[in-house]
């Protein structure tokens, strides 16, 4: 299997962009080497600003860019960008709906050492929460290239998830990436599963392992939690017999909650595999972690057979 | 340097609270205090000091003000609209459901306003992007930002303090209005952040320390700014909150207070002349 970095083609997709767009600027709370701005920076000295650790006078210089007709790219890790500067990102940017792109790099588990205070399992409920804001995960490195091509021509402030770990290369090169469009990977009839980041790779595994017994699990991507196509999702779920959420965030906020408050009504029976209501820890090695809190493709098919009885 | 004539800028400081005080109104609430400190420092900027074109609020080489003291908006909101930038009416509408003119400074409704600012603490930081910005497009234009005095407890000020003087921004100029009262009273009794100007100097700031009431020495402040090469300015100005009405002058409770009847007509009669003016 082909296996990507979503930073590492984060880094050389900013770099790309940058030779584009002249007025793509980027911001960095030294965490340069991490996220992988520091190949914009290498690239275009004088549109780079390191910010020092200041996060909060970072999202706010970044609107003060943007107010000059910048595109301004924030990066720090998630868990600083969605909690340090909230308020930032709520007042500066999101009220005015400047054109600010917030990047949650190390985003979900995938800072597996560093433990609880680094790892961001809320950012997607607190960014989702914020009126005007557009609110990404990337499934791999593919989708995430695509979806920076897109939201730098959006005029608007956004918040995309990066995973710092090499995982699964898989988002179909021939599907476009489309803001508020989920998009189905492999179709199915039993089930469908709404997953985004990490969890779709986990889910494609369950139906193949499904598949042997003859179970059928549509894998739906859904990389735009915010805005979100709500047809789209009821169209997926209404012809199969339940559907189960996936995601590497918190049970509170994500597409636990996004999916019932879509479905309500129409008694579609739904599992969710999340992180149930708690705070990450280190482990030796993200896969060591994901098992830890139940972000397997095991779990996914433990949801498909509670659904479907077997 | 443009010539200047001090006696009009003093009458259009007495105009703009004036303004604000019909803004306010009565019975209703309002940051009459630190607006009324500003009243010099407003009328300075934009009748003197500022290149803008109310016609063209979007100008690329306009200079920006920013109020990063948001709350003090009413008191821009009226120089805007002696200004030009939109019917005078629309002081009547203010904090309406609906109206252009928000409780604190919004952008997308307001012609004029440059930032949405309120969250202390934010305004200096996004001053200083609009400065980086200007540097990246080579254009001369300044960035002005009013930030209270009371707002210098707020840690993201220090983290744009340093920032601006990082990226040697010498096109930006903060303005703290050192009021010296903070919402609920003064700031030496409650929470004491002093001294201001040996904390700005030691971040990398040129410092200036003025009377914030005295038209000549704000405008000679603004213009002494523009010699500064290399570092960031900042024009302290001692001011008293609520000045130019006897009752608001020095007193907490108009920091966002109401006016009675009484005090409404009270308040005008006060502000129908100028110190050291004759009427006209």
């Amino acid at each position: 299997m082909k296996m990507m970095n979503q930073r590492e083609t984060y880094g050389k997709k900013l770099v790309e962009l940058g030779e584009k767009y002249k007025n793509i600027v980027v911001c960095e709370a030294d965490l340069g080497k991490s996220t992988m701005s520091y190949m914009f920076q290498e690239r275009f000295p004088e549109r780079y600003f390191e910010m020092g650790i200041a996060e909060a006078n970072m999202v706010s210089f970044a609107t003060g860019l943007a107010l000059t007709n910048k595109v301004a790219f924030v990066n720090t890790f998630a868990v600083f960008a969605s909690g340090r500067a909230y308020d930032q990102i709520r007042q500066s940017v999101a009220i005015g709906k400047f054109n600010v792109k917030v990047i949650g790099s190390s985003s979900g588990l995938s800072d597996f050492g560093d433990g609880a205070t680094h790892q961001a399992i809320e950012d997607l409920a607190i960014m989702r929460a914020i009126p005007n804001m557009t609110v990404l995960a990337p499934m791999d490195a593919i989708e995430l290239e695509k979806m920076m091509d897109v939201i730098v021509e959006y005029d608007g402030p956004v918040y995309m998830r990066v995973n710092r770990n090499d995982l699964p290369a898989l988002y179909p090169e021939d599907k476009p990436f489309e803001i508020g469009q989920p998009v189905v990977i492999r179709e199915g009839k039993d089930i469908t599963v709404f997953a985004h980041g990490v969890m779709v790779s986990m889910a494609l595994k369950a139906a193949e392992q499904l598949e042997k017994e003859g179970i059928s699990l549509r894998v739906v991507n859904v990389s735009s939690l915010k805005p979100l196509n709500q047809e789209k999702i009821i169209q997926y779920a209404k012809d199969v017999k339940g559907v189960v959420t996936a995601e590497e965030h918190s049970i509170i906020g994500g597409l636990a909650e996004i999916i019932p408050s879509i479905l309500k009504g129409t008694n579609t029976p739904i599992e969710s595999v999340a992180v149930k209501d708690v705070f990450g820890q280190s482990a030796q090695s993200y896969e060591e972690l994901l098992v830890h809190y139940g972000l397997t493709d095991a779990e996914i098919v433990a949801a498909t057979r509670k659904i479907l009885g077997v | 340097m443009k010539e200047c004539n001090y006696t009009q800028l003093k009458e259009r400081a007495q105009e703009l609270r004036r303004e604000v005080i019909k803004m306010v109104g009565i019975g209703k609430t309002g940051h009459i205090g630190g607006s009324f400190s500003l009243a010099e420092i407003i009328a300075a900027l934009y009748f003197h000091k500022l290149r803008h074109d109310a016609n063209n609020p979007n100008w690329e080489d306009r200079d920006r003000l920013i109020f990063s003291k948001g709350h003090a908006a009413v008191i821009q909101y009226a120089a805007l609209a002696l200004c030009g930038y939109f019917p005078k009416e629309e002081l009547g509408r203010l904090k309406e459901l609906g109206a252009m003119l928000q409780g604190h400074p919004d952008k997308l409704t307001t012609p004029g306003i440059e930032a949405n600012t309120g969250s202390l603490g934010q305004g200096l930081s996004i001053a200083c992007g609009m400065a980086a910005g200007a540097k990246i497009d080579k254009k001369d234009y300044k960035v002005y930002c009013i930030v209270g005095d009371g707002e210098l407890c707020e840690g993201q000020i220090w983290e744009a303090a340093m920032a601006a003087a990082n990226y040697k921004l010498d096109n930006l100029v903060a303005i703290v209005d050192k009021n010296k009262l903070m919402a609920t009273g003064p700031i030496t009794a409650r929470f004491d952040n002093n001294p201001v100007p040996e904390k700005w100097k030691a971040f990398g700031w040129h410092v200036i320390e003025i009377d914030g009431h005295d038209v000549e020495q704000v405008v000679k402040a603004l213009d002494d700014a523009d010699e500064v090469k290399g570092k960031p300015t900042v024009i302290i100005a001692h001011t008293i909150k609520g000045k130019g009405v006897s009752f608001t002058e020095n007193n907490p409770s108009f920091h966002n207070g109401a006016l009675t009847e009484e005090q409404y007509h009270a308040a005008l009669e006060e502000l129908a002349t100028v110190e050291g003016v004759d009427a006209v």
